[in-house]
Order: structure tokens, then sequence, then C-alpha cells
């Protein structure tokens, strides 16, 4: 536990100074979402109706701005051979760095979408819904991704690939979760958030065989 | 604690190419083994496989622990400890946090004794980007050793180091071997101490 925690706070640590990108990834969630109600204009009903999608693919983006440095950075320098010969196991290690990401991004960006949401006429039912779908989806959305972080650790530029191989898998947790919002907006139950947590349960626990599964193929070659 | 590290027919092929094959040495415990040869010959890659991480083509590698025998790939790399070419420092964090985060890693006391050792006290709250090349050779072998584990494998160990540096690592290396644990190490420059030698790539 100890070796676990230990590796959670210093990614925690490394993702929140300069260069780690929690505040990049922030920074440019908030101008997308910002910048959205402007090319659409100012239909305040319309507005409300996509608030939850806007702000669920702009969530999505944003952790996936700064996911392909999780495992790569590491890799590069020789951290990675390091951790993979510690009493750690590799999944654990995934799963502390899956939960460093989430901490250092996907908690901030549910925060900040409170906020974001007055930006779109956003009424307090449905801004709640946005918030509890991404408390209960990006964590998804950042074991989903490290798989695709590990993946793609050697290769140069793969954060280019990343988004191709990780978006597709995301899709149904912005569906579940931009169907929330329009569910509670609608007064109607859908069954939405459900899903998404299944979705998301699913994934956090299956993400970190496989993530380690991929550190260690591409520690072998 | 190993008794003895034994290696039997191995060989490795990478990309196509067999880099060694039918090697076998056995490494007593106490004992320093250095690896030498040309570029490319494949002395990184016999570390990498020895450590766990590639597969041999044929052979085993095995470490000897008392009555028991250790071969699985991922049990092997519990006993090694890893100083790679690559020192794994990370520019945000200071010299004293990325030993302490080691320690904790591997369950071991604070890192502030290695420190010392090494010749790092007066760098402690410096961050990782402001080290030389030769510091931040110190900092991956005070990691080396505050590990604790009893098979080193070390990618030139001497690489960047200065005198007073080199002097370091090597009391290092022969303090591990009094203690009865192995050092592999992968060589161009003579380490200097007493200990056997392979030679890959020739006549092999």
């Amino acid at each position: 536990m100890t070796a676990f925690m230990a590796l959670l706070i210093r990614d925690l640590r490394l993702a929140v100074r300069a260069g780690g990108g929690a505040a990049l990834a922030l920074a440019f969630f908030a101008s997308v979402v910002t910048l959205v109600p402007l090319g659409v204009g100012p239909d305040l009903k319309l507005l409300a109706r996509i608030a939850g999608g806007v702000l669920w693919v702009s969530a999505v983006l944003a952790a996936l701005l700064c996911l392909d440095r999780l495992f790569q950075a590491d890799y590069e320098d020789g951290s990675l051979d390091l951790i993979a010969l510690s009493p750690l196991p590799l999944e654990a290690a995934a799963f502390a760095k899956i939960a460093a990401h989430w901490l250092a991004t996907g908690l901030p960006l549910t925060l900040l979408s409170g906020v974001l949401a007055i930006l779109y006429n956003l009424p307090a039912a449905g801004s709640g819904a946005l918030a509890l779908s991404l408390i209960i989806g990006t964590p998804a959305v950042s074991a989903i991704g490290a798989v695709g972080a590990a993946l793609t650790l050697s290769v140069r530029r793969g954060g280019l690939i990343l988004p191709l191989i990780v978006l597709p898998l995301l899709a149904p947790a912005v569906i579940f979760g931009s169907g929330a919002v329009l569910a509670a907006l609608d007064a109607i139950s859908n069954g939405s958030l459900l899903l998404l947590a299944a979705f998301s349960l699913l994934g956090v626990l299956l993400a970190p065989f496989a993530a380690a599964a991929a550190v260690r193929l591409n520690l072998a070659s | 604690m190993i008794i003895a590290l034994d290696v039997e027919n191995l060989a490795l092929i990478r990309a196509h190419r067999v880099l060694f094959r039918d090697l076998r040495f056995s490494v007593p415990a106490g004992a320093l083994l250095s690896i030498e040869g040309p570029n490319g010959v494949g002395k990184t890659s016999l570390l990498r496989l020895i450590a766990g991480f590639l597969r041999p083509a044929a052979g085993t590698v095995r470490f000897k622990t008392g009555a028991s025998a250790v071969e699985d790939a991922e049990e092997r790399g519990g006993f090694v400890g890893w100083l790679g070419h690559q020192d794994a420092v990370k520019p945000q964090m200071s010299v004293r946090e990325q030993l302490a985060f080691f320690a904790r890693l591997h369950g071991a006391r604070s890192g502030e004794a290695a420190l010392a050792t090494f010749g790092l006290a007066h760098l402690a709250d410096l961050p990782g980007q402001f080290l030389s090349a030769g510091q931040r050779r110190r900092l991956a072998l005070a990691r080396l050793k505050l590990g604790g584990r009893p098979l080193w494998l070390m990618d030139e160990p001497l690489a960047a180091l200065d005198s007073t540096g080199k002097k370091l690592a090597s009391d290092a290396i022969t303090a591990h071997c009094a203690a009865g644990g192995i050092v592999l190490a992968a060589t161009h420059e003579p380490l200097g101490l007493a200990g056997e030698t392979l030679r890959l790539g020739s006549a092999a």
C-alpha cells in the first residue's frame, strides 16, 4: 500500500508541476467550452440542450491531452524499468497512474464544469446531472485512456495515435454522460447514469490489467 | 538472498539477428562479472534478459536461492537492482524527493543515508533538471544501493562519473559483493576490481 501511494503521489506531483499537463488540460477544457457558445450564438434554449454534449466531448479531449505522457515519460527516462522491477505489481502501478491522472484532470474538470455550465444557461438540475455524470464517467476516461497510452508508449508522436485508439472506446461514456444531462432537463429517467456507472466500473476494473500487459509487451521490445 | 546466478545455453534473437547463442556462465555469491564487447554485441540486451524484460530464444536464466531456484522472468525481477544506461531522473522533482519515492516504492527506510554516501547531500533540494550527467549517475547509484536487491545489473556504471564518483561506484560494488551480493556490469572501461570477465562477440 505504501508503494502504491508513493507512486500515486509522485505522479500527482509530476502532473501538477511545470510541464505536467494537468493545468494545461484544465485551460484547454475551459477555452473550448467557452468558445462554443461564441460560435453557436445566444440561443439560450439551444445552448442548454447542447451543454451536456459539448462539456462531455471537451472533457474527454482535455483528459486525452495529457494522457499520452502517462507511461511514455517514464519509459523514455528509464523510470518504467525501475517501476516494473519494484515490489509493486505492474497492474497496481497502472492503477496508481490511472488514479493520479483522474485526480489531476477528471476531478478538477468536474468541479470546473459547474462554473462553465452557467455559460450554457443550464438549469440547476442539468448542472447537477452533468457534474454527477462527469464524476462517475471520467474515471473510465482515465482508465481506458491509460490502456491506449500503454500501447503507444514506445511510439514516437504516440500522442497522435492515442486518440484514434481511445476515442471510439470512449463513445459510450459521452453518450451516457450527455444523455444523463438531457434526461435531467426533460425531467425523465432514462437510466443513463446507471449505464455510465456500469461502463466506468468495468473500465476501471479491467484497464489496469490491459495497461500492464501492454507495458510488459513494450518493455520486452 | 541469491546464492548464485546460472545461465545455460542462452540464445537471444533481436531484429531477426542472433545476438548470442549457447551462452553459459555462472556467477557465485559475492562475485563481480564484467561483461565486455564491442558496441551492439548485446551487452545491454543480456542484462535486460537476465532482469526478465526480454525473453530468450532458447536457454534458461536461473537464480539459485538456497534450496529453491527461480526461473520465472516475473519472479526474477524481484531480485534485481537495475542501473540502466538511462538515469531515470525526473527534471521536476528534487533529489531528496526522488530518493524518498524510490525508498517508499521498495519499502526501504528513508533515503537520507544514501544521499550522503554518494555525495549528494548538498544537492538534496535541487530539482533534477539542474543536475549534471555525473550527478544524475550518482543519484541512480544511490537508488540502486537503496533498493537493497541482491543482484545488481549495471549498464556502464562509470559513465559520466568523475574520479571521485568512480571511486564511490567501485566502493559500492565492492561493498555489495562483500555482503554476498552479485554484480553484473556491462562496461567499456575496466572497473579495476577483482572479478571474472565475460567477453561477448569474440569466438563465443
